[in-house]
């Protein structure tokens, strides 16, 4: 892949969080997972819910919900773990549902907003418009870091 | 580039080829006569000036190919090995080994070379080799002095030979090139001179000769009766001999063939600007590594055919098959609840395949501690240099077998352990002899299965450790008070050195104090579920004994339940389980206490510590684990006994960190990860 096609085309996977879109890039993406059971480890930050056995690599476990400060909501069928994998790093991240997987061109994403709901801007390092529909571009460097 | 493809076997392979360099520079040092040696050190830098040519790496190359060329003189004989050659050439190793390893960490392998490649220039135009020039002097009566050297008590033998008027012969044999079996020929000689008298002497020694470590010549060393002429004669008969050269020793020519080498050290001592004459003969060490290693490692490379497998595939593999231990556990499950004939039989038998599958997989991830001791000659061998003393590293038990990940966490403390024997343990010269020590210094370097463990221990004749000293120490530092310094054993005072902000030397040298003590040792081992003992005899040496599991990835634990919660408690800190009436828990200084067996341990909660979502403390009666740390010991509550297990010990990842109290994760049956318990840090 030449440098001038990923510039104007880039592949993320969409996923919901109460009522709005996020993408990440498709390559931090190792695999999404339906739930499993999460062995709660004590005394580390409230939005590490554990970690799971990820055949058979024990893998930390993030609620996105808990990290974005979101209200929290019982799990259903449509919970995702989203494995991504950044600088080394393999963290699930628990999302709503996990439901597409989209190309946006470059010109579609806007630089970061001045605000943007509750979340933390640092997280957001873009929004993209697609028709009706409006993503949020999340900074996974941000997101995994200690707070 | 597709070289990337190449770069991580070219590093490893650069590595080995140092490795070699290194050993077989020593071996020279010690044989400077021994022409095989000097060959092996040109193929191996002969190979790595080919292959960091075809990488790229120009300094590499460029370095190499000086360090060859001075290689290629020696081999001709065009220059002869001095200390001062075998500095610089090491020198050169170093240099090598940097550009090496900045490769491997992503470099460029850049290094100015320019110096060492003069000095190397230098060196091969015999500019700098003033015994060169001696060794052209004496050359017209080279025939007359012997080139063998005799150590104290080969002179003695020969002295007496003389005594008792038998003759001593120097027999220089040369093989023809072409021959097949030279090890026979050698036995053939060996033969018929053992006929004739008595063999005191061979260079290179015997068992080289036997492996045919050696090119076309060598030398043996005979007492006789019988005449030059008819020892040449039968020499000359067995087959394949090329020429039988005969020197006729005599008592002067044993003198000056002394002498001589003693001229030859005290010019290469000129050399050394720095250092004094006296200094650098008292320098040279002494580097023994155990015979028995080295045959083994011999008989390793001839025998054994190996391939090279990167260690992330192997966990690969291991990760794998734990996979398959899982559905096993699941297979075993519903097998036992069909209850069907075939399917037991077959289950049972994939269950013991698997079983022996593992044990092989454990085994591919050993190594010998070969691979981490092997740089100790080379780093004892320059330290006894810049120390000024005279010390001898003997190796023991090279070929004791660690897991992988153990071996890459063990090199730097026992780095830090021999420096520490050197620079603090073992006296100089003088103090030795005041003290009627021998003057030279032994540290003893040791490995060793015991059941489950594998230990290595570093042993010293130096000093010993000053327990007043020590104590005084620790008490001004704030580490302990005076009143319970006095109440300590040995073993607990000499355990301070390695409490953090300590340490004992009064100047703070080169060599050890660099500011990382002792305590950065001790928690490494304890980070690798090891342990650390020192003992000592003040005036005659130390020993310190390190302990480590044999391997870390499989160990046995004790399930415990909490809440649902499952937590596995390792073994080896376990001392017994018990449980405890609740009007037997005791209030002591805020601290609940239990009577267990006359001692007074410390209660723990696990459901506070590790915060269990809810608490049901009901029972009269508690399921208690008693741990150990060391000689203390601690209480854990906890909800159930499920049982004991071989569990594979997973770390939580980087992302995780540190988590108080917890060590790692493993896998359980029913795949669910269960946390392992960190007793170290649950006792104060």
């Amino acid at each position: 892949m030449t440098v001038e096609s990923m510039t104007q085309e880039m592949k993320v996977i969409v996923f919901q969080l109460v009522d709005k879109e996020y993408a990440i890039p498709v390559n931090n993406v190792q695999s999404i997972e339906k739930l499993i059971h999460i062995t709660r480890v004590p005394r580390v930050s409230s939005y590490i819910k554990g970690v799971i056995n990820l055949r058979g690599v024990v893998t930390p476990i993030v609620d996105l919900r808990k990290r974005f400060n979101l209200e929290e909501s019982m799990y259903d069928d449509r919970t995702r773990i989203i494995i991504v994998s950044d600088k080394g790093r393999e963290v699930g991240l628990i999302v709503d549902s996990a439901n597409d997987v989209l190309d946006l061109s470059a010109d579609s994403i806007e630089p970061q907003p001045e605000v943007v709901g509750s979340i933390e801007t640092d997280f957001i390092s873009g929004i993209a418009k697609l028709e009706r529909r409006l993503l949020t571009l999340l900074h996974l460097d941000k997101v995994l870091e200690e707070n | 580039m597709e070289m990337s493809q190449y770069l991580e076997v070219f590093i490893e392979e650069s590595k080995e080829h140092l490795q070699n360099c290194n050993e077989q520079l020593l071996e020279l040092e010690k044989n400077p006569q021994d022409l095989k040696v000097v060959n092996e050190i040109f193929r191996s830098a002969h190979t790595l000036k080919g292959m960091s040519a075809t990488m790229g790496y120009e300094d590499l190359a460029n370095l190499t190919h000086q360090m060859e060329n001075v290689l290629d003189a020696i081999r001709n004989e065009k220059i002869a090995v001095s200390t001062s050659v075998m500095d610089i050439v090491f020198l050169a190793v170093d240099d090598l080994e940097d550009m090496i390893t900045s490769i491997a960490n992503g470099g460029e392998g850049k290094k100015d070379v320019s110096t060492i490649v003069e000095q190397l220039k230098r060196i091969e135009n015999g500019e700098v080799d003033l015994p060169e020039l001696i060794k052209d002097e004496t050359d017209d009566s080279k025939e007359l002095i012997s080139s063998v050297s005799y150590d104290e008590y080969e002179s003695a033998i020969i002295k007496q030979s003389f005594e008792q008027d038998y003759q001593v012969f120097e027999v220089s044999i040369r093989l023809r090139e072409d021959c097949v079996l030279k090890a026979a020929r050698v036995y053939m000689v060996f033969e018929v001179l053992e006929k004739m008298g008595e063999i005191i002497k061979s260079t290179p020694p015997a068992e080289q000769l036997e492996e045919e470590k050696f090119d076309i010549d060598f030398h043996v060393t005979v007492v006789t009766k019988e005449k030059a002429e008819s020892v040449e004669e039968l020499v000359m008969k067995v087959s394949e001999v090329e020429n039988v050269k005969i020197l006729s020793l005599s008592a002067l020519s044993l003198e000056s063939s002394k002498q001589q080498q003693e001229t030859a050290a005290t010019l290469d001592a000129a050399l050394e600007t720095s250092v004094s004459t006296e200094e650098v003969k008292m320098d040279l060490p002494a580097i023994n590594a155990s015979a028995s290693s080295e045959k083994d490692t011999n008989k390793g490379t001839v025998q054994n055919k190996t391939i090279r497998v990167n260690i992330e595939r192997l966990d690969i593999l291991m990760n794998l098959f734990e996979e398959l231990v899982i559905d096993r556990g699941r297979l075993e499950q519903i097998s036992k609840e069909l209850n069907h004939g075939e399917l037991n039989e077959t289950v049972e038998r994939m269950s013991r395949i698997s079983g022996d599958l593992q044990n092989i997989i454990l085994n591919m991830r050993m190594v010998p501690v070969e691979t981490v001791f092997n740089r100790f000659p080379r780093m004892v061998r320059q330290l006894t240099r810049d120390l000024k003393k005279k010390i001898v590293l003997n190796i023991e038990g090279a070929e004791t077998e660690l897991d992988r990940t153990v071996i890459d966490e063990i090199g730097d403390p026992l780095v830090h352990l021999l420096r520490n024997a050197m620079d603090h343990g073992i006296e100089t010269p003088e103090v030795r002899m005041a003290k009627g020590k021998p003057e030279e210094g032994q540290v003893e370097l040791r490995a060793y299965h015991s059941g489950n463990y594998v230990f290595i221990e570093i042993e010293d004749d130096g000093a010993g450790i000053n327990r007043d000293r020590v104590l005084e120490k620790a008490v001004s530092k704030g580490i302990i008070t005076k009143e319970t310094g006095d109440s300590m054993s040995n073993q607990q005072v000499f355990e301070l050195i390695m409490a953090s902000g300590f340490s004992t030397a009064e100047t703070i040298s080169d060599i050890s104090g660099r500011g990382v003590g002792l305590d950065v040792v001790k928690t490494t081992i304890e980070s690798l579920g090891g342990s650390i003992t020192i003992d000592s005899i003040e005036g005659q040496g130390s020993r310190f004994s390190i302990q480590l599991p044999l391997t870390l990835s499989i160990i046995s634990v004790m399930l415990v339940e909490m809440e649902k919660e499952k937590f596995a408690i390792p073994l080896s800190s376990i001392i017994e389980t018990a449980l405890v009436h609740k009007d037997d828990i005791l209030n002591a200084h805020n601290q609940k206490v239990i009577d267990f067996r006359g001692k007074v341990v410390p209660i723990i909660f696990l459901h506070e510590v590790f915060g269990a979502p809810s608490v049901s403390l009901n029972d009269d009666v508690y399921s208690v684990v008693i741990v150990r740390k060391g000689d203390k010991m601690a209480a854990l509550v906890v909800d159930s006994f499920i049982g004991q297990q071989e569990v594979v010990l997973k770390s939580l990842g980087d992302y995780l960190g540190d988590v108080f109290a917890i060590s790692g994760a493993t896998i359980l049956g029913d795949g669910q990860v269960a946390l392992i318990v960190d007793c170290n840090a649950l006792i104060k």
